[in-house]
């Protein structure tokens, strides 16, 4: 039996900048993890829709315009509702100190912000991922 | 949640987490094939195949989304390399087929090859069976940007359709052999660009030297960019399908695929045992009399396949 660990690399709302998100997934893949990247610019509706349908470990989303408190606990709020609240949702991009513990009060269950070394990523989510029977 | 049950249902979180369980390798996923096969087999499974750029996850979009308004269920695996050194993937093909991704009734699901060099994941052949059973219409396999010799989509799929673009003159010549021989149909997509009637007209030249079994495969200009030239596509597919039917050809698919699944497992099984046994520490020993030519490869393999029987 082999398990990978499956994440999807999340771009929601009107931004475009990907370069970080991209940077991300080929972390994760020289991880040793599958990655499923959906391109810029989407609903939180079409990012649930597709964690759930690739049964993902994890949803990495990434936000540099600013709308993460409105677009981040509506992923997980959506998750929740298909009866996938198990998948770790985490965020990074450009978000404010302040804005850290009202995301975490919804559900994402840790932020990182630029600079953040790739291995602490790749590290979190090898030891937050729980796989359920 | 009873994934068994949530499988014949349709349910997609049930589908999907089935599906990870056959990839896995998971003994669940035996328990599910167990408790759904009797439901598959009313599926129409079609193959896309052709070299990485061609457009083929475009052309699987497209597909999905003319055969969903017309009320049917589409199930998409698409399949993209896993690293050979990290065993890590991106899935990538989902950004080309956004527009259909929401769309009711198509379920998409990404795969890496995981180290299987046919242009499939091992389980592919498995998960279609997941998504037959969930009451999927159609099943749209796309494989990896396959070359000459990935051909393992003809041995799961009923219709194989593969796709080229214009600019290819010379490699089709080349491409006697394997994937040249798998197309039930071959379409020239980006058919909007300069010589895209010249490359038609080479794979027609190519497909006139075979040997024709009732099935003459023909040759589609489309542009899955344009959203043109789809319709022939699915009606060809029809085509292939209502040949396969009359010529009792379908039926001896069926049975040619229950093999393979059945083979399938088998190896995996096998594969699995043969590799405990040299990675006992007892073989170790033999392993360097191999490296010092003291013995020899099939010396030491006629040991362990002996021995490994003897353990099943």
């Amino acid at each position: 039996m082999e398990e990978k660990i499956r994440v999807l690399v999340a771009k929601p709302g009107l931004d475009g900048h990907d370069r970080g998100a991209k940077v991300l997934a080929r972390a994760f893949m020289d991880a040793g993890m599958e990655v499923i990247y959906t391109g810029i610019r989407r609903t939180p509706e079409q990012i649930a829709e597709v964690a759930v349908q690739e049964d993902v470990d994890v949803v990495a989303l990434s936000c540099l315009s600013g709308a993460h408190n409105t677009l981040f606990p509506k992923v997980v709020d959506l998750l929740k509702e298909k009866g996938a609240d198990d998948i770790l949702v985490m965020g990074g991009g450009v978000i404010p100190e302040d804005d850290i513990p009202f995301l975490k009060e919804h559900g994402i269950s840790e932020v990182f912000g630029p600079g953040t070394p790739l291995a602490t990523c790749v590290d979190y989510i090898r030891s937050h991922v729980k796989r359920e029977a | 949640m009873d994934v068994k049950l949530g499988v014949l249902a349709g349910d997609t979180r049930a589908v999907a987490r089935a599906i990870t369980w056959v990839e896995n390798g998971d003994p669940r996923g035996a328990e599910v094939i167990h408790g759904v096969y009797a439901s598959t087999g009313r599926a129409y499974i079609v193959g896309l195949t052709g070299s990485p750029g061609a457009g083929k996850s475009t052309l699987v979009s497209r597909l999905a989304a003319l055969l969903a308004a017309r009320g049917q269920k589409v199930g998409i695996l698409a399949v993209d390399p896993s690293s050979p050194f990290s065993g890590g993937a991106i899935l990538g093909d989902r950004v080309r087929m956004f527009d259909v991704a929401l769309t009711r009734h198509v379920y998409i699901r990404s795969m890496g090859t995981r180290g299987s060099l046919g242009g499939l994941n091992r389980a592919t052949r498995m998960a279609a069976r997941i998504l037959d059973a969930a009451g999927f219409d159609w099943i749209l396999v796309e494989t990896v940007g396959a070359g000459q010799s990935q051909v393992d989509v003809h041995d799961v799929a009923y219709t194989t359709a593969v796709v080229m673009a214009p600019g290819m003159g010379d490699d089709i010549q080349a491409m006697k052999a394997g994937i040249m021989e798998i197309g039930d149909l071959f379409i020239i997509n980006k058919a909007d660009r300069d010589g895209a009637d010249r490359t038609a007209t080479q794979v027609e030249s190519v497909l006139q030297l075979s040997m024709t079994t009732g099935w003459n495969p023909p040759v589609l200009k489309v542009s899955a960019e344009l959203n043109t030239g789809i319709e022939s596509v699915v009606d060809t597919i029809e085509r292939h399908r209502a040949h396969l039917v009359a010529s009792g050809k379908l039926d001896a698919l069926k049975i040619r695929m229950a093999k393979l699944d059945v083979l399938e497992i088998l190896k995996a099984r096998l594969a699995d045992t043969m590799k405990q046994q040299l990675d006992q520490p007892a073989v170790q020993a033999e392993l360097e009399k191999v490296a010092s030519k003291q013995s020899d490869p099939y010396s030491l393999a006629d040991i362990i396949f002996e021995q490994s029987w003897r353990n099943t």
